[in-house]
């Protein structure tokens, strides 16, 4: 059962990279689990941690500005490589519920929508206008999905195209399973088909 | 009479599988073969037992133990505590769920995307998904396949279908002849160069061309096997000769009567003369050298007789901001040649290039040789039975005699889940696909390049141009 996403509103923290791959997002020493839960405190983990276990000052989530951050803005092509959801259960857990950029990765952007996350993509232009919003400090947006609009403390602007099915999956909080069992005589119907 | 619409290889494969179409853009395919691992699959499981669904069709389902595994001693019970907990849950699933697992103790057992065209059950126009994003590995039959995650699996577990936005088509057109020395995992890794990471995003790509024509299937496979690294997903080559020629007697591959009209089925799988992609790109494999990668993502890629790049000197601030942060994490300077570049270790092996075609190319370079003092070099075969092929032909020895080690199938160090990990500021040549930062172990450096080039690397103790042998 996706969680729904309707409308939302959270602090920005922003990540200006570009190609920001799965398994920075979750390394793979933490890819053992058999579980959904416990990637939250992984997330990022070699940017996060220096190599002695302690947070790295110098990495954005790890700036007092930006706790309780639940929305992330970022560069093009985040969540490339890996399938791996476990990045996306790692951000969730975190409490990301949206993440901003100009384009993500197909199979990345898909198992968001399957957890009640909502990847926005934004023209580059708008997405580092939003990265300099943040520079005075805290800048709270409100990411809503129903209206496909994002509005910002600070005057911030932008309207945006969500995928239509994906939009509907965060939307309605969908059982995609359950509603794909209810066409049982369709699928059958198919495998009954002549070669 | 009414012209049929002409067709791409891909929208043939797609169209045949539609169930049921859930908006314009959205439709319910029907999957033909679901590849499973220790790794991706134990949330999907746990989530049919929470609702108390069954696999819709366990004979459409195949596991195998890859990613997390020891490629060492097999006699041995694996010594980290939860990845045995993780691969032991994948064989209560398999055995709960009635699905065929090929376990660590199977002479079948391998990389997932090694076995399914090992056994024969990678066939063309098929669809196939795996909870791994390099199932595109097995477009090169002409197959529609790619990578998906959990709740995904979980689906395709209860349903057999996957929900679907139709990809757009992208034709990549590679001709020419290959220069010696240049192989398959040149192409591809030149292609990624030319159109980025993120090139091919929202596309499948269909590899034509006669460069494309004249490789071996297993050569196709390293091709489309980094489809992803273009942001793909999915690649795919009309079968033809080499692919039937390749199936024909495969453990799991049509016989008789049944080979012969599946023959003719998979004849007409590929693209109308008339069809059109959405996109299009070409690539000279003659102009092209043996590649190597100099920074963090497949895409920094260059020729062997280049030097590591200026980032000064690249086109915009966001691309100058990225390859300075990548040539930080190398440990490169701007100018530096990167044939002349020292390595500490040499990994032969992974899903892209560890197949017997692979070690047989490496075994070339390595024969009568030793590796540099100071590399530890190791192949690690895609497997158990390439494995079993290489020994019969004698290649662990040409290995073992050079110094390699010679181990046991798995992912191995392509992800360093197990315990083959590079250490921090350890530089390696692989032939693997992924030269993410701490991908092969936290601080670790990798290079991505052909197994002739790693084995020459192995060598030396430096990348060199294989070329020069």
């Amino acid at each position: 059962m996706v969680k729904a996403f309707v409308r939302h509103r959270g602090r920005l923290v922003t990540l200006p990279r570009r190609d920001v791959d799965t398994d920075q997002i979750i390394p793979k020493q933490f890819l053992k689990g058999v579980e959904r839960t416990g990637f939250g405190p992984a997330l990022f983990y070699d940017w996060r941690y220096r190599p002695d276990g302690s947070p790295d000052p110098a990495f954005e989530l790890n700036s007092p500005a930006t706790q309780g951050a639940t929305i992330l803005v970022t560069g093009p092509n985040f969540g490339c490589g890996s399938s791996r959801e476990h990045a996306v259960w790692a951000l969730v857990e975190y409490g990301f519920r949206a993440i901003i950029g100009p384009s993500f990765a197909d199979i990345f952007a898909s198992n968001c929508y399957r957890n009640g996350v909502l990847p926005v993509r934004l023209p580059a232009a708008e997405v580092d206008n939003l990265i300099r919003s943040t520079d005075g400090g805290v800048h709270e947006i409100v990411v809503d999905l129903e209206r496909q609009v994002i509005t910002g403390d600070r005057g911030f602007h932008a309207r945006f195209t969500a995928d239509p099915y994906g939009r509907e999956l965060l939307l309605r909080g969908l059982d995609e399973i359950g509603r794909t069992l209810l066409e049982e005589p369709r699928i059958a119907a198919y495998e009954r088909r002549p070669a | 009479m009414k012209q049929p619409v002409p067709k791409t290889l891909f929208d043939r494969v797609w169209d045949a599988h539609v169930v049921q179409q859930l908006t314009d853009e959205v439709a319910l395919l029907y999957v033909d073969l679901h590849l499973i691992h220790e790794v991706t699959s134990p949330q999907a499981f746990a989530g049919l037992r929470r609702e108390s669904r069954r696999v819709r069709r366990p004979e459409r389902t195949l596991a195998t133990v890859d990613h997390s595994i020891p490629t060492g001693d097999r006699s041995r019970p694996i010594a980290d505590a939860v990845a045995a907990r993780q691969v032991e849950a994948l064989g209560s699933n398999a055995r709960e769920f009635g699905i065929e697992l090929f376990d660590l103790a199977s002479p079948g057992q391998g990389i997932v995307h090694v076995i399914g065209p090992e056994l024969g059950v990678t066939q063309p126009g098929m669809v196939i998904v795996c909870g791994d994003s390099h199932t595109a590995t097995h477009g090169a039959f002409g197959a529609f396949a790619l990578g998906i995650g959990t709740s995904e699996v979980e689906h395709v577990l209860a349903t057999q279908c996957v929900v679907l936005p139709r990809p757009r088509t992208l034709e990549a057109r590679i001709t020419g002849a290959r220069g010696p020395g240049v192989s398959a995992k040149d192409l591809i890794l030149a292609l990624i160069g030319k159109i980025g990471t993120a090139g091919a995003t929202g596309h499948v790509i269909e590899y034509t061309g006669n460069a494309i024509r004249a490789l071996s299937m297993e050569e196709r496979m390293t091709v489309c096997n980094m489809s992803i690294e273009a942001g793909a997903r999915a690649g795919m080559i009309a079968p033809d000769d080499v692919t039937f020629t390749y199936l024909r007697g495969r453990p799991r591959a049509p016989s008789g009567s049944a080979w012969t009209s599946a023959v003719e089925r998979w004849g007409a799988l590929r693209t109308d003369p008339e069809a059109r992609f959405d996109a299009q790109v070409s690539l000279d494999a003659s102009s092209i050298g043996p590649q190597v990668t100099w920074g963090t993502t497949p895409g920094m890629v260059a020729d062997i007789t280049a030097c590591v790049p200026d980032p000064a000197q690249l086109g915009t601030d966001a691309e100058r901001r990225a390859a300075e942060r990548a040539l930080q994490y190398m440990g490169l300077e701007p100018g530096t040649p990167l044939a002349g570049i020292r390595i500490d270790r040499v990994f032969l092996g992974s899903c892209t290039n560890a197949r017997i075609e692979d070690l047989r190319a490496a075994a070339t370079i390595v024969r009568g040789r030793h590796v540099a003092a100071r590399v530890r070099a190791m192949v690690v075969p895609g497997s158990q039975r390439v494995k079993a092929q290489a020994e019969q032909e004698g290649l662990d020895q040409v290995f073992r005699e050079a110094g390699f080690e010679w181990r046991n199938a798995g992912c191995s160090m392509c992800l360093g889940m197990n315990d083959d990990v590079l250490g921090a500021g350890e530089r390696c040549a692989a032939t693997s696909n992924r030269n993410f930062e701490g991908r092969q172990g936290r601080g670790g450096r990798t290079h991505l390049m052909s197994p002739m080039m790693a084995a020459a690397a192995a060598i030396e103790g430096h990348l060199v141009d294989v070329r020069g042998w």
